[in-house]
């Protein structure tokens, strides 16, 4: 029943809201939904690590360690981005001068989003995986032209036609993961379920399967904002109201990799070690290259975020390459970091926005001095960001390359610390812009303390987790040992 | 059906799909694309069905009856709607022009040929043997994207790699499990629908535009 309550939460959660009409109180109960999927997420890991995975609605879903780990990544920041939803709504109703029709139709879709990733990582099935990942990109296209500015309608038909195209071919690789299970021996029925594709897979046809994965990545991979299939996200993170660049940059793009390392471990199997390596080097050291050389000139901070993602995504790929379990238990304890750091960040570049008037680089000025508490807010984020101690983001940076050194990646280690390098002085500079500086005028007032609790709270987890891996590790070892080779 | 007649209406109906997906290449006006893309949504349709007939599986066709409604009937429907009123409007200057896409088509096809020969091999029988066919409407989809700048245009681009995709599934697996087969072509629905009310908001924000001409967004 844990697995059916994870999903239904948000969707209740959705519909209060869709009935009560946008009112905050409803909003609130949103959030608490989101807070209850979180939890039993949570209860349900415990049980998990301590008795193996378990299934639910009839075979159709699947938890085990990776699946709740994520479960728990998606829980966590889809509470942080409903809470502060509730801000984005009230301010659209002011803008709309009272009308709540479009407030609601926001939030509604937010949890529909939400239930459409814990869809996608709970389903036992990878055909079933695939739609849930559609349905995100369906629904996020409205959000992402929420705004209906000309820039967020452009974003949008870019995001879409970009994303469909790419899980595309991510459609026509499960059908020829689909074709070798069939002639490994398995039935039509369940040959796409990951149990049985992990245990059919030694005997999957090698060239089919190459050509599978290779189509698989690409995919995938458009939806994660791995280069050279990177153009949509710039756009439509930059475009979409905060909580919803917060939910795609934090949890969207790695619930699409956890499609990848899904796919990554019945390649190894049937192929070795090597192939799914090279692709993923090769698309790991590309897309940290764009984000280096792009993040240099930026001129706006929500496109700097962006661009960071795909720094992001890029380690997270080159750790996935590595594949032992001392890297993969790395990479999520990475996805999970980043997801909150980077959310923290959106979020809070939201409220910048709001009360500067703009998301020019060069529009903010002195913020540390003016106003305090999102100046505060934005600096730290980005120092966990940027893989600065006690955040949890430094940790797992060390681990994925000791381990990219132990699997002979060290080569790659190292292109990837140098465009660490660069990103670090590039990013740097623009937050000194930002952030320092004389204030012209005396402190405003912060932000209420509603709003800043929870992103406090963010970026406290995340450091948390950096300094106390404890609470975690079993979890993480656990979920490392379901993909790793 | 008897095995000859299997492997001539197969064929038949699958390279009704690649001539409807050269022909887009050929016509400029929005009408007549959107007629040739229901074709060849009917005509995928039919390729699910001989080869549901063939194997006696109901579940297949099943999914043939939901892509002959939603590819041959509701898709069109929806997309000249959307582009109501607005039938007169054409592709008027392409990226690449007819003749060079024709022969731009050619290639792809040899393209598509040569790496779906080892798929082709695995699969076996007719159907097998007919995989590139999927590939090549693939292929021309990705080149209708890339060389028409009609918002129209582009999703129908992204219909017809869609069509190539599940033609190639229907004959290289006939058909994943019904309930997944389902969830995809519901996907699909939404996705095109998705499309279409961002069409018409492009066109009340910016004017009956190019896609080349949105320029809001850079670095």
């Amino acid at each position: 029943m844990a697995l059916e309550a994870i999903l239904v939460l948000p969707l209740l959660g959705g519909a209060v809201i869709a009935v009560g009409r946008g009112h905050r109180s409803a909003a609130w109960v949103g959030v608490a939904a989101n807070a209850g999927a979180l939890i039993i997420g949570m209860a349900t890991a415990v049980r998990v690590v301590r008795h193996g995975s378990i299934s639910g609605a009839g075979g159709l879903l699947r938890a085990d360690a990776l699946s709740v780990f994520m479960v728990i990544v998606i829980g966590a920041i889809s509470l942080l981005a409903s809470w502060l939803g509730i801000r984005t709504m009230a301010r659209e109703q002011e803008e709309t001068s009272g009308l709540r029709a479009r407030a609601t139709v926001y939030a509604v879709l937010v949890q529909g989003f939400v239930a459409c990733m814990l869809l996608a990582v709970l389903a036992a099935n990878v055909g079933v995986l695939w739609v849930a990942v559609e349905a995100t990109t369906i629904v996020t296209a409205f959000l992402v032209g929420h705004r209906r500015t000309r820039g967020s309608l452009e974003a949008s038909w870019k995001y879409i036609v970009i994303c469909s195209v790419g899980i595309g071919l991510a459609f026509l690789g499960t059908v020829l993961v689909y074709l070798a299970a069939l002639h490994a021996g398995g039935h039509s029925a369940d040959a796409l379920n990951w149990t049985s594709l992990v245990a059919h897979a030694h005997r999957f046809n090698p060239s089919l399967m190459r050509l599978a994965f290779a189509l698989l990545v690409l995919g995938y991979g458009t939806k994660v904002g791995l280069a050279p299939m990177h153009s949509w996200l710039p756009d439509a993170h930059s475009q979409a109201p905060a909580p919803v660049s917060a939910l795609m940059s934090g949890v969207l793009l790695t619930v699409a990799f956890y499609a990848i390392l899904r796919f990554k471990a019945v390649a190894d199997l049937s192929l070795g070690p090597g192939f799914a390596r090279t692709l993923l080097v090769i698309a790991a050291l590309l897309s940290l290259a764009v984000a280096a050389s792009l993040l240099i000139t930026q001129r706006d901070y929500k496109r700097m975020l962006a661009y960071h993602s795909i720094e992001h995504m890029g380690l997270i790929t080159l750790g996935a390459a590595a594949g032992i379990r001392l890297a993969i238990a790395a990479v999520l304890l990475h996805i999970l970091g980043h997801g909150l750091a980077k959310s923290v960040l959106f979020l809070t570049s939201g409220e910048i926005m709001a009360v500067e008037g703009t998301s020019e680089i060069d529009g903010v000025r002195a913020l540390l001095a003016r106003r305090p508490a999102l100046g505060g807010l934005f600096g730290m984020g980005l120092v966990a960001l940027l893989g600065l101690p006690p955040f949890s983001l430094f940790t797992s940076e060390l681990v994925m390359i000791r381990a990219e050194f132990a699997v002979g990646l060290g080569w790659a280690a190292v292109l990837a610390m140098v465009a660490m390098v660069v990103i670090f002085i590039a990013v740097v500079g623009h937050a000194r812009h930002m952030l320092l500086g004389p204030s012209p005028a005396p402190a405003s007032p912060s932000p209420p303390r509603w709003v800043a609790a929870p992103l406090i709270g963010g970026l406290a987890v995340c450091a948390g987790i950096g300094v106390f891996a404890w609470p975690l590790s079993g979890l993480l070892q656990a979920a490392a040992r379901v993909v790793a080779t | 059906m008897s095995g000859s007649t299997f492997s001539s209406t197969l064929t038949l109906a699958a390279g009704g799909v690649l001539v409807c997906a050269v022909a887009i290449l050929w016509f400029a006006s929005v009408r007549a694309v959107i007629q040739v893309v229901a074709v060849q949504g009917i005509a995928l349709g039919m390729v699910a069905m001989v080869l549901g007939v063939h194997l006696h599986d109901p579940g297949l066709l099943a999914a043939a009856a939901v892509v002959l409604v939603v590819k041959g009937v509701v898709i069109p429907l929806l997309l000249s709607r959307a582009s109501g009123g607005n039938f007169g409007s054409r592709e008027s200057r392409p990226l690449v022009n007819v003749p060079a896409s024709l022969v731009a088509s050619a290639m792809l096809i040899a393209l598509a040929m040569v790496t779906g020969r080892g798929v082709a091999k695995l699969v076996g029988s007719t159907a097998g043997a007919l995989v590139p066919v999927g590939l090549a409407t693939l292929l021309i989809g990705f080149l209708v994207m890339v060389a028409r700048r009609r918002p129209t245009f582009q999703i129908v681009g992204l219909l017809m790699v869609d069509n190539g995709i599940a033609l190639t599934a229907f004959l290289c697996t006939a058909g994943f499990p019904f309930l997944i087969e389902l969830g995809v072509s519901f996907d699909v629905l939404l996705g095109v629908v998705v499309l279409m009310v961002f069409s018409q908001r492009l066109r009340t924000e910016f004017g009956d535009v190019d896609l080349d001409e949105l320029q809001e967004l850079h670095d």
